[in-house]
């Protein structure tokens, strides 16, 4: 097809770098304050009617917003078909785990109120909890890891093959670091999540949820700054060797890689992305701010900005990788040897470039109908 | 069965995809019905119809949460427990599941919130437009995933490429208007819609037979009947479209069906019952109908069908082409650019197979090593299991017949006997409830069990495509998978039990208020007394969803 010559490879591996970030953050965006709540449900809700109430501040919603971490997953396998093959399966027991979480949620959505019984509703209240929690903090976990470099290598093939037993796949990712990466994800949605209920309950609930909202915040600074320290000065980053072929095939082998220096040199290469860490830290401020002055819409508005901030600073510290290897540098997934062929990131271009101004649009239509306060009147027979 | 990762990744999939399965065609089918019922609401104003949209869409629900989570183990079980085939033919593959999630889950997803929430908040047509657009997403997302595996079976558009040592898409548009993808399409989506029609008409029975909620089950037995007699028909008819395509695509999953060890002389007889033996290589007590097949398959009566002995000979001589393309690659991975011309066109003529090549590393890791003996045990690999698929099929297509008549009989009783229904039909109803899962599960392994030992026909086997995991991880996630889904399966099942048996409870008094005006009217333009007893015919009692208990919440 001729037609994709419109675009040159280099590009268009540059734009679906970006893109795998826009859906990241729109699933941090979405979902995140969906993950927040059912953290912050047993904290700030005492009665049923109020658990019902949070419930219901993301009752209708929370099913579209997890379609961005569907989405993102069938994005990757199609743009970044190695970084789905290396990743997942590299991941595999957390991953299981992931998922077990991710199953938890929407059933206790679905089936919470469907019975009176108070056990019941309990046991799927702490279902919700976890279902929230767990994946809030693995997903940081993961961002540590991939951060940390991850033990696996390609052969000739391009078979990926990893190294360790199989306890190793879990309790390998829980290092240090990337526990820490957890918890500045999961405060960081704790955070949003609590944003999004003062905007949406009222009351002693909704100051619970910004009294804890405060603290998660300060949390999240502290922890992403010692993150940022933890890189400067105890953790390797990965740079390409040699020159660096950006049009070339989709074959990680065929670049040399090595494994040492820091990943912040590259704010001096590109001084520009301190803009990315700097949005974190000022969002998470303005935040904290908003919610202790108890305003509403502004609050969620900086929470969304932290939440872009942080996650962007990730991706802008690594690039061009996206999975280093520890254990043969050379075999690292970079933005320049890890993505679909030229005719699939043009073809999935074009209908991203159709689709998702289609869903932004019809998903800000959905927000605005639901707009408003839940309240004691609205948790009704057809609801959570 | 050997306990390697391999097979063990395959019984996990089976495991997962079959459960998730078991959701999906009540979703396809019920969100189209609930669409249908609430289209008639916003077109009459009756409020019976908005009480069987509510209540159908309530069990709709209950269905579908079940549907969505055990849908994200399948949007990451390929990197998960399949990271060489996501490597290979990611390229392709990955496509129509990144837009089946733009296109049509994120449609589906984002409105299901407002059907149940947006009663009050939204205009009746805008939750009818609401309601639409789930039932549209829905099927959306059934296309995708078909288009995704139908490339499996007829693998499309697409080329090796050695640099990348990958499956590279060459052509979008083969990809998603390939034949097999869209007689799967069609086939799998009306068997949905019968499934989700044999359900509310056996729920609607089981209300009849109680004597409750008689307005709702007869209105629905009309919806379910006509509606399920149509797909009913359609399921057959793109079945024996599958079958076509089959024929020219998949020859070898074809002649399994139909246990057809040697090539017949044109038309080909249709083996109605036997007992395959795969070592004998021989059907026992087979009960053939002549010419059926090479109708069936060719829709000619001269072209042959290839039957497996000649097939498993086709599949030998693939692998010695597919051993030159091996051997070409080998040079062109270590010289690249400096390949030799020769060695370059040799890999062109022979790439197409180039997997039949890749069969032997089940054997020996280099195939060029591979002696006579692997090459005729691979060539005979490509046989699947013979017997499973002909009975799998012949239950499944017994079914679709049955679903026919089923439907024929409802929808002739509820259209031209004036709703009355003898009370062995109703119960031979609720009977056959399970039966459109059972014919769908068969579908699907009759379609991927019947594909094996390939993950995609003829590019890549089964065997090479799992990930690099232990044996204990697999136990370890299969344990939990299993003990996990049980317990939802229980849970959700409980539920759906509760609701059925609670019946329709929202709208209880408007819907029996109109209900009593309603046939007041018509007892009145019959020129009848209206207030004469209604103990007409037995089976037919009028009205009342308010009079017996069931009607309200019971706990």
């Amino acid at each position: 097809m001729i037609l994709s010559d419109l675009i040159e490879l280099e590009t268009l591996r540059v734009i679906w770098w970006a893109l795998m970030g826009v859906l990241l953050i729109a699933f941090a965006l979405t979902d995140g304050f969906d993950m927040g709540v059912g953290t912050l449900l047993p904290f700030v809700a005492k009665t049923d009617v109020e658990r019902r109430i949070v419930i219901n501040t993301v009752g209708p919603v929370w099913e579209g917003n997890q379609v961005w971490f569907i989405l993102g997953g069938g994005a990757i396998f199609a743009a970044w078909p190695p970084l789905y093959a290396a990743s997942f399966s590299g991941f595999y027991l957390a991953m299981f785990a992931l998922l077990a979480a991710l199953i938890l949620r929407p059933v206790a959505f679905k089936y919470r109120s469907k019975r009176e019984s108070t056990a019941w509703r309990a046991g799927w209240d702490r279902a919700l909890f976890v279902g929230s929690s767990v994946p809030a903090l693995l997903f940081g976990v993961a961002v540590g890891n991939v951060l940390l470099g991850v033990p696996f290598y390609l052969t000739d093939d391009l078979m990926p093959m990893y190294e360790g037993n199989f306890a190793m796949k879990f309790l390998g990712l829980l290092r240090p670091f990337a526990l820490l990466a957890g918890v500045v994800s999961l405060s960081m949605l704790v955070m949003h999540g609590a944003a999004w209920l003062s905007l949406k309950a009222e009351g002693p609930l909704a100051a619970r949820a910004r009294a804890i909202g405060t603290y998660a915040g300060m949390i999240a600074a502290a922890t992403y700054a010692l993150a940022g320290l933890w890189l400067a000065v105890g953790i390797d980053g990965f740079a390409i060797q040699g020159e660096v072929v950006r049009d070339g095939p989709s074959n990680p082998l065929y670049s040399t890689v090595i494994h040492g220096g820091s990943w912040l040199s590259a704010y001096s290469d590109r001084p520009w992305i301190a803009i990315a860490p700097l949005m974190g830290f000022v969002g998470i401020a303005l935040a904290v701010l908003g919610l202790r002055a108890g305003r509403e819409v502004s609050t969620l508005l900086w929470s969304k900005l932290a939440i872009t901030g942080i996650i962007s600073s990730v991706g802008l510290t690594m690039f061009p990788f996206i999975l280093p290897s520890t254990v043969r540098p050379d075999s690292s997934l970079t933005v320049w040897d890890a993505s679909s062929s030229h005719l699939t990131l043009f073809v999935m271009l074009v209908a991203g470039a159709i689709f998702l101004p289609i869903i932004m649009a019809y998903t800000a239509w959905v927000y605005k109908v639901l707009w408003g306060k839940v309240t004691e009147d609205d948790v009704s027979e057809q609801s959570y | 069965m050997e306990l390697n990762v391999v097979e063990l990744s395959r019984l996990q999939f089976a495991l997962t995809a079959m459960y998730h399965f078991l959701f999906v065609p009540l979703t396809l089918g019920l969100s189209i019905l609930v669409a249908i019922m609430e289209t008639v609401y916003v077109m009459t104003n009756r409020p019976i119809w908005r009480q069987m949209t509510k209540f159908w869409g309530l069990l709709f629900g209950i269905n579908f949460a079940l549907g969505v989570a055990t849908g994200i183990t399948m949007e990451f079980q390929f990197g998960m427990n399949w990271s060489y085939y996501s490597h290979y033919v990611g390229d392709i593959f990955g496509a129509p599941l990144a837009l089946e999630g733009m296109m049509a889950f994120f449609l589906e997803a984002t409105f299901v919130g407002l059907f149940f929430f947006g009663w009050d908040k939204l205009s009746k047509l805008a939750h009818l437009a609401v309601a639409w657009l789930v039932a549209i997403g829905s099927n959306f997302s059934a296309l995708w995933i078909l288009i995704a595996n139908g490339w499996m079976q007829n693998p499309v558009g697409a080329e090796f490429n050695p640099e990348t040592m990958r499956m590279e898409m060459t052509n979008f548009f083969d990809v998603i208007f390939n034949t097999v993808a869209q007689a799967k399409f069609v086939h799998t989506v009306s068997a949905g819609y019968v499934t989700a029609s044999v359900f509310m008409l056996g729920v609607s029975a089981w209300y009849l037979l109680k004597g409750r909620h008689i307005e709702l089950a007869r209105r629905s037995i009309a919806v379910a009947s006509a509606f399920g007699l149509a797909s009913a028909l359609s399921v057959v008819v793109l079945g024996d479209e599958s079958g076509y395509s089959a024929s020219h695509t998949q020859k070898m999953k074809l002649a399994a069906i139909e246990a057809m060890w040697d090539t017949h002389p044109a038309p080909a007889p249709f083996t109605a019952i036997g007992f395959p033996n795969r070592e004998a290589r021989e059907t026992h007590y087979a009960v053939e109908i002549p010419w059926v097949m090479g109708l069936i398959g060719t829709r000619s009566l001269t072209e042959e069908i290839p039957g497996i002995n000649q097939l498993v000979e086709e599949a030998e001589v693939n692998i010695r082409s597919g051993l030159i393309a091996y051997d070409a690659l080998m040079t062109i991975r270590t010289e690249r650019d400096e390949t030799p011309a020769d060695i370059r066109a040799k890999f062109e003529a022979h790439s197409d197979n180039l997997g039949f090549a890749l069969l032997l590393k089940r054997y020996v890791d280099d195939p060029r090593d591979a002696t006579e003996q692997q090459i005729a045990q691979a060539a005979d690999d490509t046989v699947p299991g013979v017997a499973p698929v002909f009975w799998a099929f012949r239950i499944m297509v017994g079914l679709g017949f049955t679903f026919i008549a089923v439907m024929l009989y409802f929808f002739y009783r509820a259209s031209f006997r004036g709703m009355q229904f003898p009370r062995w039909a109703l119960r031979g109803a609720v009977a056959i409830i399970p039966a459109p899962w059972i014919a769908a599960e068969l579908g699907w392994f009759v379609s991927e069990y019947g594909r094996q030992p390939w993950t995609v026909d003829g590019v890549l086997p089964t065997a090479l495509s799992a990930s690099h995991l232990s044996v204990m991880d697999l136990l370890i996630t299969l344990a939990g998978f299993t003990a996990f889904y049980s317990v939802l399966f229980v849970i959700e099942m409980a539920l759906m039990l509760k609701y059925i048996r609670k019946g329709p409870f929202e709208d209880v008094e408007e819907t029996d208020a109109w209900t009593i005006r309603h046939e007041h009217r018509l007892r009145t333009h019959d020129g009848k007394d209206p207030f004469a007893s209604d103990a007409a015919e037995p089976g037919s009692a009028p009205l009342s969803n308010a009079r017996h208990p069931g009607a309200t919440p019971a706990e």
